[in-house]
């Protein structure tokens, strides 16, 4: 071998290392960073861009009947709640929506329980969401109003069609991606039936169950307030969607947009409190998702 | 391996060799608590039946640290999940305390490789109090009693409270042990559990694993490729060889622990299961 292959040898040392005390190891951020991390403030942002976008765009158009500027249709959602008026037309809704959102997700709990456990749920499972999820809710509703009459059970039938199988697809997904060494642990400890689903697979499988009741919520509504626009006021009592059907009848359009506003303002509540508190205490605090 | 270092040549000729335990031999045996009785087994991929195991016998004593050692495709870890319950054999039966082994129970807790075995939405405390409330049908105040003392044993008193994400390897895996513990199964099913960590804490778990057992007695059914590990941790080392897995043998090593490391008798006794793990097969010598 050539010296010029084999490292030189070095003499070895040894430090005493004293105390580091030459600057802070740890500092502050600076304000803007920090400010600039709440996630509160940056969709704040958005949002007030948004609204200034709208205005200027209304100005600039000056056609009231077309679009109505951004204060015009706030000063008009401030009188509908002052009123009362639009509160009503929102309860309805709403009452309506949670019923249909609540069956929905009962029967997809059911039928995902019953696809875990058995091979014939499985099938079941694969053949109804391919045959019912590409049907648009809105289609089925004259089928409904055939069965039901004009009244609530044809709107919750609709909204149940609208959650099911989103909800069902992907909650069935989340259980299949369950870790092994978790199922077996779950057996290990003699959990069986719905003790198992309830106890391992539902809390392992949260995120998506959690995604899955973020899509049947939106398509809940949405299905809601068109279903609203089309046959409008159930025996006499009309929620938001038809709230907006009339007053576009009227050609009150400052009204129109401020009921097209509230469903937008009742999404994003929905959206960043309610989802997001539960994935803060739940998914995100066990770090399943970041 | 050359962790042999000549200091320790005075000590290895005072250690006893292995294979000469006769007057061991001589006393009557007990009833074997686990008795793995011809036990062959089998797992389907899409296009075949593969025979992962053919034909093992083997008796586990009470308070044994019994040692499943093989390359991989022995059916270790295979014949491990058939005792956890997870997989039937097609032929033979094991039986535990007498009773044949039918389904997964909380009398066989298993400790896993993966780290993913805790649940990641229960604190370590509740992760080692749910298969106590779950399973033992303990009440809460007495499950979280008993899952702290458990906690301080594996020395997790300060993790009590944290999520699984917020802890490193080889804190998971002192958990998933002191659940396992927590439970004091008949039996207690180490799959590799230490083959995921770093060399360091490796050798930190399996010095309090060993310390472990030496309050506790519990009896140890552990899977482990390193002839190190199996030497160390275990007392009595079943040998199996691959392709399908059957006994190889079986071979004593109660006298090592990890100050053993490095001693003579402790290599010569890596050496001797060394030769064995990679003789060439009856087939290809064939």
């Amino acid at each position: 071998m050539s010296p010029a292959l084999s490292p030189p040898i070095r003499p070895e040392y040894d430090r005493v290392l004293p105390p580091f005390v030459e600057a802070p190891v740890a500092r502050a951020l600076p304000l803007p960073t920090r400010l600039w991390q709440q996630g509160w403030l940056r969709r704040g942002l958005i949002l007030v861009a948004l609204a200034l976008l709208w205005e200027g765009l209304a100005r600039w158009q000056d056609n009231d009947l077309l679009l109505p500027t951004f204060g015009a249709t706030l000063s008009a959602l401030v009188d509908g709640l002052a009123s009362g008026e639009i509160l009503e037309r929102t309860r309805i809704s709403l009452t309506v929506l949670v019923q249909g959102y609540a069956v929905g997700v009962v029967l997809a709990f059911g039928l995902t329980s019953l696809a875990v456990s058995t091979q014939f749920g499985r099938d079941l499972l694969s053949t109804l969401t391919a045959m019912f999820n590409p049907l648009p809710a809105i289609a089925l509703l004259p089928l409904a109003l055939l069965w039901f009459g004009l009244g609530q059970g044809s709107l919750i039938f609709v909204l149940v069609h609208a959650v099911l199988w989103p909800l069902a697809l992907n909650t069935y997904a989340g259980f299949q991606g369950v870790p092994d060494p978790l199922r077996m642990t779950g057996r290990n400890y003699g959990l069986e039936g719905l003790r198992y689903v309830g106890q391992i697979l539902v809390p392992a499988a949260l995120p998506a169950i959690l995604s899955g009741l973020k899509i049947g919520w939106a398509f809940a509504w949405r299905t809601l307030i068109a279903a609203e626009l089309v046959f409008g006021a159930s025996s006499g009592r009309g929620g938001l969607g038809w709230y907006i059907f009339q007053n576009r009848n009227e050609l009150y359009t400052d009204r129109v947009f401020a009921g097209l506003l509230l469903v937008i303002a009742i999404g994003l509540v929905v959206e960043t409190v309610v989802f997001a508190s539960l994935e803060r205490v739940t998914v995100r605090r066990w770090g399943q998702v970041r | 391996m050359t962790l042999v270092i000549e200091r320790d040549s005075a000590v290895a000729v005072r250690a006893p060799q292995p294979p000469a335990a006769p007057r061991e031999m001589l006393r009557p045996l007990p009833d074997p608590l686990l008795r793995i009785a011809g036990v062959s087994l089998e797992y389907r991929t899409p296009g075949r039946v593969v025979r992962a195991a053919h034909r093992i016998d083997l008796d586990v004593y009470e308070a044994d640290r019994f040692v499943l050692l093989g390359p991989s495709g022995c059916g270790k870890s295979t014949l491990l999940k058939a005792v956890a319950g997870f997989i039937a054999p097609v032929e033979g039966e094991i039986t535990l305390g007498g009773v044949p082994v039918r389904k997964p129970g909380p009398d066989r807790i298993v400790v896993f490789q993966e780290f993913d075995q805790l649940p990641p939405w229960k604190t370590v405390v509740e992760n080692v109090a749910f298969p106590l409330r779950a399973a033992r049908g303990l009440r809460h105040a007495e499950a979280l009693e008993r899952a702290r003392a458990t906690i301080d044993k594996v020395g997790l008193t300060a993790f009590a409270t944290s999520y699984p994400h917020q802890l490193s390897g080889g804190m998971k895996q002192r958990v998933a042990i002191a659940r396992a513990l927590a439970m004091q199964p008949k039996v207690l099913l180490m799959d590799e559990p230490f083959a995921a960590l770093d060399a360091l804490t490796r050798r930190k778990m399996q010095e309090e694993l060993l310390a472990l057992w030496d309050e506790a007695r519990m009896t140890l059914l552990f899977v482990t490729h390193s002839i190190e590990e199996a030497l160390v941790v275990g007392s009595r080392v079943a040998l199996l060889s691959p392709h399908p897995g059957r006994v190889r043998g079986e071979y004593n090593c109660h006298e090592y622990d990890l100050s053993s490391l490095g001693s003579r008798s402790f290599q010569a006794a890596v050496q001797r299961l060394h030769d064995r793990l990679f003789e060439p097969s009856p087939e290809t010598a064939r």
